[in-house]
């Protein structure tokens, strides 16, 4: 673990660059936002911010999934379920903030509890008031799923294309019993009406400032600990299993265990973005499940650039970014452009944005 | 207490029903006479006999040849030893005890069965070097991999592997560049890495040039003795040119089997495969 302590062992040269205009990016978006008049050049109002912070949010869940694909090789379809997850357990934890001020005036009961005559609260909103235990639940729900669903699958060598179909047919399930009234987390309507986070409104610029630098770090570092992690030599036997997953098993290594601790560590991740997303969007539904939201985690990923993890960032903010404008500019065009530009990239730029960025730092 | 430790004892029936102890992949020690016991073993593919019957008994430290006309079950037999392939019927014992049909591919690869295949099987994506650091020997799990470093001692022995399999020039290129011969010296050096006490290498001099190939006979007899080495090949010169002990494997059962001019005079084997 001696190597932990020097990156210089651990980060290319794409890495710092990437680090460097990140962090000035971010520098720049705070300043602009707290400290440049507003009307100047330079001013970022806060709805923008928020939009910034959610796409910040896109990047880490982006991260997790480029680590278990461009890595490990095991397509996952199935990580907005993880990140829907993490989503949930701060949602719960923001519902239970809300105490009297809720339409019904219930001290304890959410509202949907109220309306669906339940009077008491279900075991596993208990302690979601504590905000230490609902962040040890953003992760470890997530985390225990993955591992669950890892443990049973890697066992029995399900892979390739089939993987890809469970992992689906997973995140599907758990969309269709979400949006069941009697799961206790708030059916279709999902969790919502958010008000104070630590007993900070949600509503203040402060709030949405400290959202955006939160999601900001909690990508740095997501993203930090994920090169590290490849950089080892676990890392080298993840890109050996991803490119023969047999041979590995004929040098002795037990590849189910290796793949089911990458999988669960980017579980984790996605959970952690998923948290931070929530209390940004303001509403956390069942629609977060919906399987066409984890193939599109993985377009990002494959216009970015699999297998570098920060091609996943540029990709999750190319795409949401462009997804923000069409969606707004020319709503019916923008499936169609979403999937011209995955045609456009698969055939011109196999390797994703990163490739093309990685040739051009190679030619100066 | 002591009445407790005899009720244990007695309680532990682990220690009367053999078949109770749990399957372990265990090393063999050196000096056991036979590593590899194959007894009666069968297995068929939707009804094709792949291997019918098939005894097969290495030695400690031999160096056997096993050659037969394609179609004749040499995969089949060490995809059978090395977990990839489960048979039908028979036994597959590793050293004194060790079964090694409860035991999956990575517990008996650490167990010391080390396995070259037919096409060589690098990764390519690796760099030469981090191939022959993931083969090498020692703490495979999970967790231990994440803080696993490398000291001197683990590197000199990477340089030598190196030194051995003539790659020196090419120690920091991705495996995917070499060229087909220099790729089959990976794959041994892979396997020197994982110092098996069992080798069994599938076709070693396919695709090699005459210098490559002596140079191949000398490196596996001289593994012979520290290890036991099973070889397939087709190449009758090289088999002649590093066999003692030559098994004909012949429609997935042993047809003969002893020193090279006895099997080329049996008239069976000149039958189906020699003089064939």
């Amino acid at each position: 673990m001696k190597s932990v302590m020097n990156p210089s062992r651990w980060l290319g040269a794409g890495d710092r660059v990437f680090i460097v205009v990140l962090v000035a990016a971010v520098v720049l978006v705070v300043l602009g936002n707290a400290v440049a008049a507003e009307g100047s050049a330079m001013h970022v109002s806060t709805y923008t911010l928020t939009l910034l912070g959610k796409y910040l949010c896109y990047a880490l869940l982006a991260v997790a999934v480029d680590l278990v694909w461009g890595y490990v090789g095991i397509l996952s379809l199935g990580h907005g379920a993880f990140f829907a997850l993490g989503g949930y357990a701060m949602g719960m934890y923001l519902m239970r903030q809300i105490g009297e001020r809720g339409v019904y005036g219930h001290p304890v009961l959410p509202d949907f509890m109220v309306f669906l005559d339940w009077d008491a609260l279900p075991w596993f909103w208990y302690g979601m008031d504590h905000f230490g235990f609902a962040m040890l639940m953003v992760m470890v729900v997530p985390g225990l799923l993955a591992f669950v669903f890892g443990y049973l699958t890697f066992r029995s060598r399900v892979s390739g294309v089939y993987l890809s179909i469970i992992t689906q047919a997973m995140t599907y399930a758990l969309m269709l019993a979400f949006f069941r009234n009697e799961m206790g987390f708030g059916g279709n309507n999902g969790l919502t009406d958010f008000k104070d986070l630590l007993g900070f409104s949600l509503q203040s610029d402060n709030v949405r400032l400290a959202l955006f630098v939160t999601s900001a770090v909690a990508l740095l570092l997501g993203f930090l600990l994920c090169r590290f992690v490849v950089s080892t030599r676990l890392g080298r036997v993840c890109a050996a299993i991803r490119d023969g997953e047999a041979r590995v098993r004929f040098l002795g290594y037990r590849t189910e265990n290796v793949k089911l601790v990458i999988f669960t560590l980017s579980a984790v991740l996605a959970g952690i973005a998923g948290a931070l997303y929530v209390p940004q969007v303001g509403i956390i539904n069942p629609n977060e499940f919906s399987p066409l939201n984890s193939i599109e985690i993985v377009v990002w990923v494959a216009l970015g650039g699999r297998g570098t993890l920060y091609g996943a960032v540029v990709g999750a903010l190319v795409v949401n970014y462009a997804k923000s404008y069409f969606t707004a500019a020319l709503p019916e065009i923008w499936l169609f452009a979403l999937g011209a530009l995955f045609v456009l990239v698969t055939v011109f730029l196999p390797r994703g944005v990163a490739g093309v960025l990685r040739r051009r730092g190679a030619k100066s | 207490m002591k009445m407790a430790r005899g009720f244990q004892r007695f309680t532990d029936r682990s220690q009367v029903f053999t078949s109770l102890v749990p399957a372990e992949a265990r090393r063999p020690s050196k000096d056991c006479g036979t590593i590899l016991y194959m007894e009666r073993v069968s297995v068929s593919f939707d009804g094709f006999k792949a291997i019918n019957d098939l005894n097969l008994f290495i030695d400690m430290g031999e160096l056997r040849c096993i050659i037969g006309p394609n179609g004749a079950g040499k995969t089949t037999m060490m995809d059978i030893i090395t977990g990839k392939t489960a048979p039908d019927t028979g036994r597959v014992i590793f050293g004194e005890r060790t079964d090694l049909l409860a035991l999956t591919e990575p517990d008996i690869a650490r167990a010391g069965i080390g396995r070259k295949f037919q096409k060589p099987t690098v990764f390519e994506r690796h760099t030469v070097f981090e191939n022959l650091e993931l083969s090498m020997a020692g703490d495979k799990r999970a967790w231990s991999l994440l803080g696993a470093e490398l000291d001197d001692a683990d590197r000199d022995r990477i340089m030598e592997v190196i030194g051995i399999t003539g790659l020196s020039d090419v120690v920091d290129r991705d495996a995917g560049d070499l060229s087909h011969g220099q790729k089959q010296w990976l794959e041994i050096g892979m396997l020197l890495m994982q110092d098996p006490l069992l080798l069994l290498v599938d076709e070693p001099v396919a695709g090699m040039t005459h210098q490559e190939m002596d140079k191949t006979a000398e490196l596996l007899t001289s593994l012979a003795g520290r290890h036991s080495v099973v070889v397939v090949e087709h190449d009758m010169d090289f088999v002649r040119s590093i066999a003692r002990k030559v098994t004909v494997l012949h429609q997935g059962s042993v047809l003969a089997e002893g020193n090279m001019e006895q099997v080329q005079n049996d008239p069976r084997v000149i039958d189906v495969y020699l003089g064939g």
